[in-house]
């Protein structure tokens, strides 16, 4: 018996090309020998963060209170099968620090950002990571590739406020496989004194949620059936073929279609402003909360540009993070979905935001709940 | 119905030599006798009582005569038989490779297509059931859908996220696997597999219901175009839905699978048998 969830395909390895291009690209990248002069950060605080995996972001000032620091993370990189649906759908993931996405990393402008990225000895593949915040060498990729059983330290300087995608690059076609496979994040950079909004005036949130989008691209079998694969190497080949035809088969949230829904949807109250930090670092997307609005939105997620308002919907272009804070003004559920509406209800972009509180009857209200039609209206035809 | 006599016979002919062609019949699906009784049933559809949603109120059903329900739900093998011959249509991403699965991606379309197709070949008239016999078949596998919320004038969110909150836990632990028949065990009526991961159809149609202070029935509204699933919840389908999966704004806990379970009629002798043919195809 087959069914969708063991459409186990091992007869279908056909291809020994796959762990072929993986060498070639462990070979082809030698890592860069940065040969800068020193500088000194003797002088510099170190704090230590611990990362939160997604939606949720660790704890973090908003108005930085302290002097610039080296704010030292640590991710480890595992490469694991996950389940992408609600039918068993199976993903052979790679993961930054075990979600998919990648955890939100929140410093401030100014700081240093100090990662240990871990590729244990378990893993398959060699990987890296790119920092869109980070400056020179690749964003880093090119000073972090570390193949199974290695690590590295990437120190980098936080010098542009805003959301930034992070995503692991490791060289040629196995990029964005790597990237479709779960391999990204994003990192908050805040200005020291905090968030402004239109007029320049602080603002702050009571929430962030950290809401990663992925495509994914998984190969049907011959009868239809999503396929299963053993490891990574083995699902390149036909995961590539999918991808080449650059119709996702699964666009979701937090990894995984559902993620965020039901019993795990996100908590608001009526009065409470939440900041939705939204990356996306492969394909375009387009945010949007039914029944709410963004108040002030990054849409580019760069925060010395001043904040749009009371946008319907917003642009997350593909390979970038935006911001939209919004304060609930009415209770009930809300969904927030990529509004291309086939990607948010069939193929799984679809989050729900649970808002307890007092209703507005001035924002909303049924003036006549549904009746039957009165006879005037009886008759008439859509068309005359 | 007023219809030229040659037409009724050439119908007639063509039912005739379509039943003698039809030689190879399916064997008779088991059925488990549902004895006449009565029980208390928390009616489907949605209430609105003064203007504001609530609970629909609880019937006393009675069933005067026994039926026949179908012991398991259809197969899928079987149904792919109907689809063969060309009077069902194809059901949505299901293969034929067991023998004991039940059929799981079919829209009420398909569902009311197989039952005339089953009809056909085994010569008793077989139909949906509706939500009433449904759940009294059901017994103690009939999930009451009563939200249990206070219905608040001045917070009509209240009820709705109440009414999340609970689908949200009838998600939780939904099994996308597909399993033999069977599997789901039987109720204290013998039947088996109710309310497993396997949504079965129902003739009943989404009904709007007015009350007034007293719940007394103002008036009520029908749409056809959408019927009950029955399950593990009631769930509002429309009728050529095969796959219901939900998401974007529709909130609530959408059926896993949509299948086919149905209720045999007592056998009709020959001529009504002709009757009911030729009534069935004047509708068309």
């Amino acid at each position: 018996m087959i069914t969708r969830r063991n459409a186990l395909k091992s007869a279908v390895f056909a291809s020994m090309a796959a762990p072929a291009l993986i060498q070639k690209a462990a070979a082809s990248e030698e890592a860069m020998k940065p040969d800068g002069a020193p500088v000194d950060l003797s002088k510099l605080e170190r704090r230590n963060v611990e990362l939160v995996a997604p939606p949720f972001v660790h704890e973090h000032e908003q108005v930085a209170t302290l002097e610039p620091a080296i704010i030292e993370f640590e991710m480890t990189i595992i490469e694991k099968e996950l389940e992408i649906d609600d039918e068993g759908t199976m993903l052979q993931a790679m993961t930054f620090d075990g979600s998919v996405p990648g955890p939100l990393m929140v410093v401030h402008e100014g700081d240093f950002v100090e990662l240990t990225l871990i590729n244990p000895e378990s893993n398959s593949m060699p990987h890296n990571i790119d920092f869109h915040a980070a400056t020179g060498g690749l964003g880093g990729g090119s000073l972090t590739l570390v193949n199974p059983g290695e690590m590295t330290v990437l120190r980098f300087k936080a010098t542009r406020p805003g959301t930034f995608v992070y995503h692991c690059a490791p060289g040629g076609p196995m990029i964005p496989w790597h990237v479709v496979s779960g391999m990204s994040g994003a990192i908050m950079i805040l200005p020291r004194d905090g968030l402004k909004d239109h007029e320049n005036k602080p603002i702050k949130y009571d929430t962030v949620y950290y809401i990663g989008e992925n495509d994914f691209y998984i190969p049907k079998d011959a009868d239809g059936n999503y396929m299963r694969f053993e490891d990574p190497g083995s699902s390149y080949a036909d995961t590539l073929e999918v991808m080449n035809g650059l119709i996702p088969t699964h666009v979701v949230f937090n990894g995984r279609a559902g993620a965020l829904t039901g019993d795990n949807a996100l908590k608001s109250t009526v009065g409470k402003t939440v900041l939705f930090v939204h990356s996306q670092a492969n394909r375009d997307t387009r945010p949007h909360l039914i029944g709410g609005h963004g108040d002030l939105v990054w849409e580019t997620g760069k925060f010395n540009n001043p904040p749009e308002r009371d946008l319907e919907t917003w642009f997350i272009r593909g390979g970038s993070a935006g911001a939209a804070l919004y304060t609930f003004l009415q209770p009930g559920v809300y969904a927030y979905v990529n509004h291309n509406l086939i990607e948010a209800v069939n193929l799984g972009a679809t989050a729900h935001v649970v808002v307890d509180g007092e209703w507005d009857n001035e924002l909303m209200a049924q003036v006549t709940e549904p009746t039957a039609l009165a006879d005037a209206y009886k008759s008439k035809k859509a068309l005359p | 119905m007023k219809r030229p006599a040659h037409y009724i016979a050439t119908i007639l002919l063509a039912f005739i030599s379509f039943s003698t062609a039809n030689a190879a019949k399916m064997s008779m699906p088991e059925t488990v006798v549902i004895e006449a009784g009565s029980f208390m049933y928390r009616a489907s559809g949605e209430f609105l009582k003064e203007r504001y949603p609530v609970d629909a109120p609880m019937q006393k059903i009675a069933f005067a005569v026994p039926f026949e329900f179908m012991k398991y739900q259809v197969l899928a093998k079987d149904y792919e038989q109907c689809v063969t011959e060309r009077v069902c249509g194809e059901p949505l991403n299901q293969r034929r490779h067991s023998e004991n699965l039940p059929i799981t991606s079919v829209s009420y379309q398909d569902a009311i297509n197989f039952a005339k197709w089953l009809s056909d070949k085994t010569d008793v008239n077989w139909r949906l059931p509706t939500d009433e016999e449904w759940a009294f078949a059901a017994g103690s596998r009939f999930v009451d859908d009563a939200i249990n919320a206070k219905t608040n004038t001045n917070n009509p969110a209240e009820r709705w996220l109440t009414k999340y909150k609970k689908y949200a836990d009838l998600e939780t632990g939904n099994d996308p696997v597909i399993k033999p028949s069977g599997s789901y065990g039987s109720n204290e009526n013998g039947i088996y597999d109710l309310s497993g991961n396997v949504w079965e159809w129902t003739d009943s149609c989404y009904t709007r219901t007015r009350l007034d202070s007293d719940g007394k029935k103002l008036s009520q509204s029908d749409n056809c175009g959408v019927r009950i699933a029955a399950g593990q919840h009631r769930a509002y389908i429309s009728y050529f839905i095969q796959d219901a999966k939900g998401g974007g704004c529709s909130v609530g806990a959408p059926p896993t699978y949509l299948g086919i379970r149905l209720i045999k009629m007592p056998r009709a002798n020959l001529l009504e048998r002709i009757l009911n043919f030729v009534d069935l195809t004047g509708r068309r």
